[in-house]
C-alpha cells in the first residue's frame, strides 16, 4: 500500500514525486512505457529558470528523474491500463500489476493530435512526424510543411530550417495562436513561408509522402501542393481516458476543483492532463508540486 | 551477450546474412527519444542472447543503411530474418511492446 501514486513522468509527475518522498509518505511513480513527457522530443530549453545557457529537453527530464530516484520514489515505466477510485484505498492497474495506494495524483500529460485526414497515419516515420528535433537531419535539402499555428509549430518550423531547404507552414486560421516571440523568429527566417486559411485535407505518396492536398478555407478552392515531410503540430490532446469516474471537460482535459483536487477526493491532478492554458515545462512542475502539497495535506487530514 | 554496433560495412554480414533473427535500432546522438530506447535494447541484448541478435546503428555515420531502409523517422527499431525486414516501430516505445514484437518474430 502505497501513500500516493503518481502517474506520469513529466515535469508534473517527477515534481510532484520529489514533493512527496521529501514529505517521507511512500510514493510509487508510474511512468509510462515511454517516460519523460513531452520534452523528451524537443531539444533546447531556453525558459527554464535556473539554466542560464537553456538545456536540451532530455537532460533536463534525465536530471529531473536521478533527482527523483535520489529521494527514494519507486519508478515503474509501465503504462496504467485502468483504475478503480470508487473506493479507498484506490487501484491502479498495469498490464501485469495492481498497486493499491490511499492518494492519486494524475499528471499523464498530452500527446500528439495528428491531423485526421486519409493517408496520414500509415506514414508516419515515412514523411509524417511529430517530432522535428528528432527527425529533421532526414529532411536535409528537402521541402517540408508544418501544420499548425502554434509556439510548438513556429519551433518545428525553425528546427526544421537547419537542414530543410524550404519549410511552409500551413495554418487553417488567418492568425497564428503562436506567441510575439516565436511569430518574430518565424517570420525573420528566410526559409520559411507562410499559407494562411489553409487546411491539408489528403497526404498523399505510396510509400512515402510526396505531397498533400489542401484546402482554401475561405474560398474553399483545393489544390495539391509537392513535398517531402509533413510535421504536425497542431496541438495535444490529454490523457485522461484511462480515468472512469474522473471530471473532464469536453476536449478532454481533467477539471480541477479547488487546489489541484478533482471531483474524487484524495485523487489530484497536474500539468497538461487538465492546463490548456500555459502548457509550460515550469508550470506543469510547479503544478505538480502544488498536487503534492495538497495530497499530503489530504492525506494528514485522514488520520 | 551485449548488444552489437553495426554499420554500413558490416550490415550485410551481420545483418542480412546472419542466421538468427536480428533487431536493429536505428538511433542518433542527437535524438532525445532514442535515449529512453539505448537502455531497453541493451536490456534486450541480454535476456534473447542466442535466440536474437540485438544492435544499434548510427544514422549519421552509417546513412547507407538508413537509406536502404527508408528511415525517415527515429528511434526507428527494425526486425530482420533471413535478411529481409519483417517488422518495425517507429517512435520510443516501451519494453513490452518491443518484446512482443520479438515474441511474433521467434514463433
Amino acid at each position: 500500500m502505497y501513500d500516493v501514486i503518481i502517474i506520469g513522468s513529466g515535469p508534473a509527475g517527477l515534481t510532484a514525486a520529489i514533493y512527496n518522498t521529501r514529505a517521507g509518505l511512500k510514493t510509487l511513480l508510474l511512468a509510462g512505457a515511454k517516460w519523460g513527457g513531452q520534452l523528451m522530443l524537443t531539444t533546447e530549453v531556453e525558459n527554464f529558470p535556473g539554466f542560464p545557457e537553456g538545456i536540451q529537453g532530455p537532460d533536463l527530464m534525465a536530471n529531473m528523474r536521478k533527482q527523483t530516484e535520489h529521494h527514494g520514489a519507486e519508478i515503474i515505466d509501465v503504462n496504467v491500463i485502468a483504475t478503480d477510485f470508487g473506493k479507498q484505498p484506490f487501484v491502479v492497474k498495469t498490464d501485469e500489476q495492481q498497486y493499491e495506494g490511499k492518494a492519486v495524483i494524475i499528471a499523464t500529460g498530452a500527446d500528439t493530435k495528428w491531423l485526421g485526414v486519409p493517408g496520414e497515419s500509415e506514414k508516419i516515420g515515412r514523411g509524417i512526424s511529430s517530432c522535428a528535433p528528432c527527425d529533421a537531419p532526414f529532411f536535409r535539402d528537402k521541402d517540408v510543411i508544418v501544420a499548425g499555428g502554434g509556439d510548438s509549430a513556429m519551433e518545428e518550423a525553425c528546427v526544421l530550417t537547419r537542414f530543410a531547404k524550404q519549410v511552409t507552414i500551413i495554418h487553417r486560421r488567418g492568425e497564428f495562436r503562436a506567441s510575439q516571440a516565436m511569430q518574430d523568429k518565424a517570420k525573420a527566417n528566410p526559409k520559411i513561408t507562410f499559407m494562411m486559411n489553409t487546411q491539408i485535407t489528403q497526404v498523399l505518396g505510396e510509400m512515402k509522402v510526396s505531397g498533400v492536398k489542401v484546402k482554401d478555407t475561405i474560398n474553399g478552392e483545393e489544390k495539391e501542393l509537392v513535398t517531402d515531410g509533413v510535421f504536425v503540430a497542431i496541438g495535444h490532446i490529454p490523457n485522461s481516458t484511462v480515468f472512469k469516474g474522473i471530471e473532464v471537460d469536453e476536449k478532454g482535459f481533467i477539471k480541477a476543483r479547488e487546489h489541484f483536487h478533482t471531483n474524487i477526493e484524495g485523487v489530484f491532478v497536474a500539468g497538461d492532463v487538465y492546463d490548456h492554458q500555459y502548457m509550460q515545462a515550469v508550470t506543469a512542475a510547479g503544478f505538480g508540486c502544488a498536487a503534492a502539497l495538497e495530497a499530503e495535506r489530504w492525506l494528514e487530514s485522514q488520520t | 551477450m551485449a548488444d552489437v554496433t553495426f554499420t554500413d560495412s558490416t550490415f550485410k554480414q551481420q545483418v542480412l546474412e546472419s542466421k538468427l533473427p536480428v533487431l536493429v535500432d536505428f538511433w542518433a546522438v542527437w535524438c532525445g527519444p532514442c535515449r529512453m530506447v539505448s537502455p531497453i535494447i541493451e536490456e534486450l541484448a541480454k535476456e534473447y542472447a542466442g535466440k536474437l541478435v540485438v544492435g544499434k546503428l548510427n544514422v549519421d555515420e552509417n546513412p547507407q543503411a538508413a537509406g536502404q531502409y527508408g528511415i525517415m523517422s527515429i528511434p526507428t527499431v527494425m526486425a530482420f530474418k533471413d535478411g529481409k525486414p519483417v517488422k518495425s516501430t517507429v517512435g520510443a516505445q516501451g519494453k513490452e511492446s518491443y518484446k512482443k514484437m520479438i515474441n511474433e518474430i521467434l514463433g
